[in-house]
């Protein structure tokens, strides 16, 4: 242990501590701003900095360790002066028209900016412009907006393991940028917008869809359809001031039903459909020793970068589409001629927490009959504000249910958006489909928790099937490497692109780098997925009876030509993206 | 080669050759040509004067003559420079075609070429190169064998005890006994920062590490400053054999230097110097058969100033871009890829193997208290000697400047001094016999920095140089922290506006505060020094950035918004020069009618000034 003081408090911490955790633990805050625990710890904003007795300069308190019998002083006019003359200049350089940001009012930059009571800039100078790189279906790169603190790049590099973005230029013109400072829609970005969820600022956002939707909603002539995936229920409250993981499902079904939508239905519903394919094909190919280990295929994030990154090995992924867009397919036919409307008027909304769902709905492959199988996608942050723009009080609304007959759902599908979730459901239905027989505890402990991979063995009659689940792209790519050199000794993966699964994923509500670093948000998310799928009666997918119903009025058996047609796609190399 | 015996075998013999060399008396009918091929002198063609002195010699038939390419002489100004030796006659200034009458006067009929002689400060001609104010008050230590040998030759070097510290190092000392003459001889690192070498040494050897590197710090980046460059082109290898003792001090295997690739004659000597060690087995495993092993590798850099800075150089040497890391951990206890790393730069090396030879008290006896040795500075600006000058720690600028620079060339005043570089400050004229260490220039509101010397006359506008070395730092900031990324840029458009005029008394005060802040709170070296050229500037020149902000006048004329270009009327005599030289039309006044400028029209261009007999225009 170290002993140490900081403004005039004894503190005694583990070495290798820093002097930020250090005062934290003291109860002392000091400001950070390009911080992010554990992802980027490099000191480069110089927000932290702090005078340490006997040494010249300051020192960088989120990267320097304590010693024994340092005297840290966090607040002295000199740092404060510092701290005053730094954010001063990040805001010189910085586009500020906070009015019309996305991220006002959650803007690392702009809390600090009334924190230091900064009234009026001292060094207004010459500011460097970028072009807004727009091109992509998922994300928007707004470098006037950028404060340099890499932050992005550290999520893309040391954490996805991608490298999509660094910085470029030096001194005065550095800036994020890509190979050859293409759009991130032509390189190897993945969409998996985890650096949307890094960035203190405005400089990354999703691709809004807002307006789309309120144009349909206006139109009298569409039948717009919206549908909200199993993560986004258990995060929407938060961007409305609840505790995290705060479980919503009712008030949001009000929300939508009170912006004007014609349905409302569950994707979890989708969900069920994607297990009962999903495990079929499994079993199938189990049994045939076709590609073995099949992995999922639900992350629009991990299916790009499969294409980009490792073309031979496409034929591992599943087929089947994703929740949404099988259900999008499914409300497009089935439920267009039962309810007797002209698909094309069918306007499909999917409220989603994930950016790389725009990109996916608007893949070729996802088309029906001409028709795409969802025309609009949503993040959660997309409905806070739409709720947010029609005025709705949303914390006062009465809990509605879903509309019937497509938002019926189990418990497996519920826990869809959380790492493991897809394996647990899938291991539920697979069992028995294997066995005939029912399967007595439904949880499998082993595939959930925060692990970046975990794997399980299960024992399904007289097989031992080995899984392995795998998220974040860091995780995903050791496993493929596995794979592509034979060594993988499982037969089924679940990969999610997103560290934690969708519950933390590219769409959802933005969590501040103090947030980040005291509170356990992919825990508290996840523990409200879990909740959902113990309250519920039915909790193995092949159970849903109105899923059981579409089988068999419409789509004939799971895997079979017509499931085929609406709930299975293909992949296609991205060559031009090779590395 | 694998002995310690035959290195000495050569040495003798090679001595005995080269003797004439240093000897002038040496009883020997050979003469050496010796012609500079430093990167100065090779930009004026001296290659092709190597050349035509070779081809001249093989068509006469001469014999006992040879030609040697070195390294730089030092006195830049005068070149290409040529030696005659033993005589030691120095040509200055010698064109290709002047090599044929070289050859017939002074080789074939013994008579000194008077047109091609060197003058001295007083505008006498000298003969010998010893009798050149310039080099009288020298002392050479790190410059020794620069412009003595041919670097592109192993044995020349052995020739003058090359190799014979590594010999002691690896078969008399402990490492211990290393450090401790290294410790005790004084040296302090000569990149800029003045850190002990010693204490960097026991530190780096007392680190946790199953391995450690050497590292050879040969980014030199500071604008005018090529005392690194020189040391590399014209003594490799007492560069590598300093690297080779580090590396049996600390405990390392592996050494680095880190070379800009703007230098390209010294990383092509460096390579020789590195094959040729390696050939002899000088480089390699089991050096002279001791079991120690020791190899080095070249890095080029691609000019980013700040791959200097210690830290952002072993990034660029790990591959990635180059930006400093926050310190501690110094590279002493966590460098190249996390292991313990000596990083030294490369004069602080070109001293090692003499003070292994003659001793820490031979070492300490040159200098100051507190700086020991010689300090080499490129001597550059408005100085009549530009050049490469090694001194004793504790000469005084004045020296340096009037006796070996040869005071300031056009009859002008002396204003101040650079010296560190866009780190360093300025020195001005009361402070002129302020001894020369590490300590005094700190003192004083400078530094040592790498040994860059600019000398500026009374033409010299200190905003304008503040402004200079701003834009510098500006376009070599890495961009990784805030305060050097944007503030530099805030201070540089400060200064821009005060040349320009638009500057108040409060953008004083702002760039004041900026600096200060900057300095405190930039994350490396360069980012921390990049102020001083500022606050030095203000703290002896504040007057003049005054005069800027609330005169609107720059007094050099050097900032063209704020020059005031009248004329005198008591001095002109009507003579009409100026109106017909200039441009625009912007003089008035007819036949016997003193002169005036109309301001309105006037450009500042200053031709009125140049053109007028009287010197009634300023």
């Amino acid at each position: 242990m170290v002993n140490l003081k900081i403004d005039d408090k004894n503190v005694v911490v583990p070495e290798g501590t820093t002097i930020l955790d250090a005062a934290k633990q003291a109860g002392i805050d000091i400001p950070t701003l390009c911080f992010l625990k554990d992802i980027n710890e490099v000191g480069d904003c110089r927000m932290c900095i702090v005078e340490v007795e006997g040494r010249r300069g300051f020192a960088t308190s989120c990267i320097q360790k304590v010693e024994e019998g340092m005297v840290v002083h966090t607040h002295t006019p000199n740092v404060l002066e510092a701290r005053h003359t730094i954010l001063d200049l990040i805001i010189s350089n910085h586009s500020k028209d906070c009015l019309t940001c996305t991220r006002s009012g959650n803007c690392e930059l702009q809390d600090l900016a009334i924190k230091f009571n900064v009234l009026d800039i001292d060094y207004k100078g010459e500011r460097t412009e970028h072009k807004i790189d727009d091109k992509s279906p998922s994300i928007v790169r707004d470098f006037n907006k950028c404060i340099l603190c890499r932050r992005c790049v550290a999520t893309c590099k040391n954490v996805q393991n991608i490298g999509a973005i660094d910085c470029i230029e030096r001194g005065f013109e550095s800036c994020i940028s890509t190979t050859y400072d293409h759009s991130l829609n032509d390189v190897n970005c993945t969409f998996c917008g985890q650096c949307i969820e890094s960035c203190p600022t405005g400089a990354l956002h999703e691709k809004e869809n807002i307006n789309d939707v309120w144009a349909k909603l206006k139109d009298p002539d569409t039948y717009v359809v919206v549908q909200t995936a199993p993560s986004v229920r258990v995060a929407l409250g938060e961007e409305f001031g609840m505790e995290i993981g705060t479980n919503v499902t009712g008030r949001m079904v009000s929300a939508l039903k009170a912006l004007g939508f014609d349905k409302v239905f569950d994707t979890n519903t989708g969900a069920d459909f994607t297990i009962m394919e999903e495990a079929t094909e499994f079993v199938k190919r189990f049994k045939e020793n076709d590609n073995l280990p099949m992995t999922t295929s639900c992350c629009p994030g991990w299916v790009r970068f499969a294409e980009m990154e490792y073309q031979e090995n496409l034929a591992h992924l599943s087929s089947c589409k994703s929740p949404h867009q099988m259900f999008g397919a499914i409300i497009k036919t089935y439920y267009a001629e039962k309810n007797n409307i002209d698909p094309k008027k069918i306007y499909v909304v999917s409220v989603m927490p994930c950016i790389a769902k725009k990109y996916e709905r608007q893949r070729e492959e996802m088309k029906e009959n001409g028709l795409w199988d969802v025309d609009a996608v949503i993040t959660t942050r997309e409905l806070a504000r739409m709720i947010k723009q029609a005025n709705i009080e949303f914390n006062k609304l009465e809990d509605e249910t879903f509309d019937n007959p497509m938002g019926e759902a189990t418990g497996a599908a519920a826990i869809f958006g959380v790492t493991g979730g897809v394996m647990e459901a899938a291991l539920r239905t697979a069992y028995e489909l294997i066995t005939g027989e029912e399967l007595k505890k439904l949880e499998f402990e082993d595939v959930r928790g925060a692990k970046g991979i975990k794997k399980a063995s299960v024992k399904i009659g007289d097989k031992e099937i080995k899984v392995a689940v795998a998220h974040g792209l860091g995780n995903a790519r050791k496993v493929m490497e596995d794979i592509k050199n034979g060594i993988a000794d499982y037969s089924f993966v679940e990969v999610m692109a997103c560290p934690g699964g969708c519950i933390m994923g590219g769409g959802q509500p933005i969590k501040n780098s103090k947030t980040r670093m005291t509170v356990d948000v992919a825990g508290k998310r996840a523990k409200a997925m879990y909740s959902i799928d113990e309250r519920s009666v039915i909790r193995k997918s092949h159970e849903n009876p109105i899923m059981k119903q579409i089988y068999k009025e419409y789509i004939g058996n799971p895997g079979e030509h017509k499931a085929h047609e609406l709930l299975h796609t293909h992949y296609t190399p991205m060559e031009e993206y090779r590395i | 080669m694998k002995t310690i015996e035959e290195l000495e075998k050569i040495r003798v013999e090679k001595r005995a050759e080269l003797d004439l060399r240093k000897n002038t008396n040496a009883d020997t009918r050979e003469k050496h040509i010796l012609v500079c091929n430093g990167t100065g002198c090779t930009s004026s063609k001296s290659p092709k004067i190597l050349e035509n002195f070779k081809r001249i010699i093989k068509e006469k038939g001469i014999e006992n003559v040879r030609v040697i390419k070195t390294g730089c002489f030092g006195l830049c100004a005068k070149g290409p420079i040529v030696i005659i030796r033993p005589d030691d006659t120095f040509y200055a200034m010698v064109k290709p075609e002047d090599c044929e009458e070289i050859i017939n006067s002074h080789i074939i009929e013994g008579k000194v070429v008077e047109r091609l002689l060197c003058k001295d400060i007083d505008g006498t001609k000298v003969t010998r190169l010893d009798d050149l104010t310039f080099y009288k008050k020298q002392k050479r230590i790190a410059l020794k064998n620069c412009g003595v040998i041919n670097p592109e030759e192993i044995d020349e070097y052995i020739a003058f005890d090359g190799y014979k510290a590594l010999a002691k190092v690896l078969t008399e000392m402990s490492k211990d006994e290393v450090i401790d003459v290294i410790d005790k001889s004084g040296l302090r690192g000569r990149g800029g920062a003045g850190f002990p070498t010693g204490k960097k040494w026991k530190l780096t050897k007392d680190a946790k590490g199953d391995k450690k590197y050497v590292v050879c710090n040969a980014d030199e980046g500071d604008p005018g400053a090529f005392m690194d460059r020189s040391i590399l082109e014209g003594d490799p290898h007492a560069v590598l054999e300093a690297m080779e003792i580090a590396g049996y001090a600390i405990g390392a295997e592996k050494g680095y230097i880190y070379v800009r690739a703007e230098y390209p004659i010294a990383v092509h000597r460096l390579q020789i110097a590195i094959d040729e060690a390696r050939d002899y087995g000088i480089l390699g495993e089991n050096i002279f058969g001791t079991g120690f092993n020791f190899d080095i590798e070249i890095r080029l850099g691609a000019g980013a100033f700040v791959c200097g800075e210690e830290t952002a150089l072993l990034e660029s040497i790990e591959g990635r871009r180059g930006q400093p890391r926050v310190k501690p951990p110094y590279p002493a206890t966590s460098g190249l890829w996390g292991c313990p790393t000596l990083i030294n730069n490369v004069e602080t090396y070109a001293n090692i193997a003499q003070i292994i030879l003659n001793g820490s008290e031979w070492y300490s006896s040159i200098g100051t208290e507190t700086s020991k040795g010689t300090k080499v500075f490129a001597l550059g600006g408005n100085v009549n000697n530009v050049g490469l000058v090694e001194v004793p720690m504790g000469t005084t600028l004045r020296e340096i400047v009037f006796d070996i620079g040869g005071g300031i060339p056009n009859g002008r005043e002396f204003k101040a001094a650079q010296t560190g570089g866009p780190s360093g400050g300025c020195i001005p004229k009361e402070h002129l016999d302020t001894p020369i260490d590490y300590e005094s220039l700190k003192e004083i509101g400078s530094m040592m920095g790498s040994g860059g010397l600019i000398v500026m006359d009374d033409t010299k506008c200190m905003v304008c140089l503040a402004k200079f070395y701003l834009e510098f730092t500006v376009s070599e900031s890495c961009g990784k922290c805030t305060p050097c990324r944007i503030g530099t840029k805030r201070m540089l458009e400060i200064l821009e506006k005060l040349c320009s005029g638009e500057g108040t008394e409060y953008d004083i005060y702002r760039l004041e505060k900026l600096a200060v802040n900057i300095k405190k709170a930039s994350i490396c070296g360069l980012g921390q020094s990049a102020p001083n050229p500022v606050i030095s500037t203000l703290k002896y020149f504040r007057e003049e950035f005054r005069q800027h902000a609330i005169e609107k006048e720059c007094k050099t004329m050097e900032c063209k918004a704020l020059a005031k270009i009248e004329i005198d009327p008591d001095k002109c005599k009507a003579c009409g020069l100026c109106q017909r030289n200039c441009p625009v039309n912007a003089i008035e006044g007819e036949g016997r009618d003193i002169r005036h400028i109309n301001q309105d029209k006037c450009i500042k261009c200053t031709t009125c000034i140049r053109s007028c007999p009287f010197h009634a225009i300023g």
